[in-house]
């Protein structure tokens, strides 16, 4: 049984940008894509533990702020070098004007 | 002694002190001013890569049309700079993905300048990355250009490129034969070997081309367009690319202490596509060339003075890889302003004997 977790308010986060968040000593990255919609990934970058949330998004992109590696951040999918495992998403939704995310 | 080989005890020394994928220092830049200075574009990259290509064609054209006139050498001189040391940014700013914003046009001339610098564009990559993460520590970074004591032979005959571009060609013909360094094991995975192989493959295939149309015509003109350019006009690479970490602190994980910002002359900082601005770009790798002297300015009190000009840079450097290379072990000790934050100086005073 998981639930649903709060992570922030909507508007914490400008369009096309991302922020970090922490949930039980673990960390996430929130996303606020160009069309309004919220997606959630793992924090840290796959290839070397670097926090996504420094990192640049660029449409449905997320961009790793040390090595410029690459992830579709609503699939989770590697999209270039030098990342080439997945990240892990999680589903997100909206209530009340908060951010809630959905973590096992 | 250093040991730089990625596989020596050195490299788990690295490991074992915590120098290997290490917390690097940033300055502080609110999130908003970093999302400006990271925003990509097309534009500036667009207009620089007409003007390289219009130059290289422009040039190679004038010489192919003078030659064999020496009155061909000025354009043959220019084009070579352009192709074999203007590739090495175009190589650089390309692999980080920041010089265009669409993902195409940074792989188009990524894969072209590869090719010029004679860099496979896979290895190259991964090289690269492990350059960012563990810049300058000794055993875990694949391109210190300037070790210590520095190989003094072998960094002068790079003006020519003679050792580089020569290991490139032979590194070219192994990985074109199905086989891999050892070193290059360590840092390019599994999945990406393959391709490493068939860039080597066509490369050889361009190559062999190029040779034989020198044979069948009798002249080494196809050569001086596709080849030779890397030897002849590799001194401007060189030259700037020397200054990065020359002479620095090795094994500190403060880019402010072991990377270099130098004021360059127009010409050179287009060639070298802003790369003088050293210490920013190690510290924010996102931000793309065009951006690099804004992001200087918003962070320069945070740095150690600029050196002041490529002739400066050299005057500070030469003297101590002359003390190095007659076996003192010491290094470039950089002053941060009143107004920097300190960070580990401990690591700083590890790393040698500061040179006076």
């Amino acid at each position: 049984m998981t639930d649903w977790i709060d992570a922030c308010a909507t508007d914490e986060i400008d369009e096309e940008d991302v922020i970090r968040f922490d949930h039980a000593g673990r960390t996430y990255a929130i996303y606020h894509s160009p069309d309004g919609a919220f997606y959630c990934t793992d924090g840290l970058c796959t290839h070397e533990q670097v926090h996504l949330a420094e990192g640049l998004v660029m449409d449905h992109v997320i961009e790793c702020p040390k090595h410029n590696g690459q992830f579709d951040y609503r699939t989770g999918e590697a999209k270039r070098a030098p990342v080439c495992v997945n990240l892990a998403t999680y589903p997100t939704r909206v209530e009340g004007g908060r951010v809630q995310i959905k973590v096992s | 002694m250093r040991d730089y080989s990625l596989i020596g005890p050195d490299a788990e020394r690295a490991v074992a002190a915590g120098l290997a994928a290490a917390d690097w220092y940033h300055s502080d830049i609110p999130r908003k001013e970093m999302k400006a200075l990271m925003a990509r574009e097309d534009g500036p990259a667009i207009r620089d890569t007409l003007i390289l290509y219009g130059a290289m064609v422009l040039f190679a054209g004038l010489g192919i049309w003078l030659w064999p006139s020496w009155w061909s050498a000025p354009f043959w001189l220019a084009y070579g700079v352009l192709y074999g040391s203007a590739s090495d940014s175009r190589w650089h700013e390309c692999g980080h993905g920041t010089a265009f914003r669409t993902a195409w046009m940074n792989n188009a001339v990524y894969h072209i300048a590869s090719f010029m610098i004679v860099r496979n564009p896979v290895t190259w990559r991964w090289s690269h990355a492990r350059h960012h993460t563990d810049t300058i520590i000794v055993g875990r970074d694949p391109e210190i250009a300037v070790m210590r004591p520095p190989a003094a032979l072998r960094l002068l005959s790079n003006f020519f490129g003679l050792a580089d571009a020569w290991a490139g060609w032979n590194r070219m013909i192994l990985n074109a034969s199905g086989r891999q360094d050892p070193e290059e094991a360590t840092f390019i995975p599994e999945s990406e070997r393959q391709k490493v192989v068939t860039v080597a493959r066509v490369w050889v295939v361009i190559y062999a081309a190029t040779i034989g149309l020198a044979v069948w015509t009798g002249s080494i003109l196809p050569l001086m367009v596709i080849g030779l350019p890397r030897l002849y006009g590799a001194w401007h690479h060189v030259m700037t690319g020397l200054l990065q970490h020359g002479a620095l602190a090795d094994n500190v994980i403060d880019h402010r202490l072991n990377s270099r910002t130098v004021y360059m002359n127009p010409v050179s900082r287009f060639i070298y596509w802003n790369m003088n601005y050293h210490i920013e770009h190690h510290m924010f790798p996102m931000v793309p060339y065009h951006r690099l002297p804004d992001l200087h300015e918003r962070i320069k009190d945070d740095l150690p003075a600029p050196t002041r000009s490529i002739w400066a840079g050299y005057r500070e450097m030469l003297p101590v890889l002359m003390r190095q290379l007659r076996g003192q072990d010491l290094f470039l000790k950089r002053a941060l302003p009143a107004t920097a934050r300190p960070y580990r100086e401990e690591l700083h005073m590890a790393a040698g004997q500061p040179a006076e």
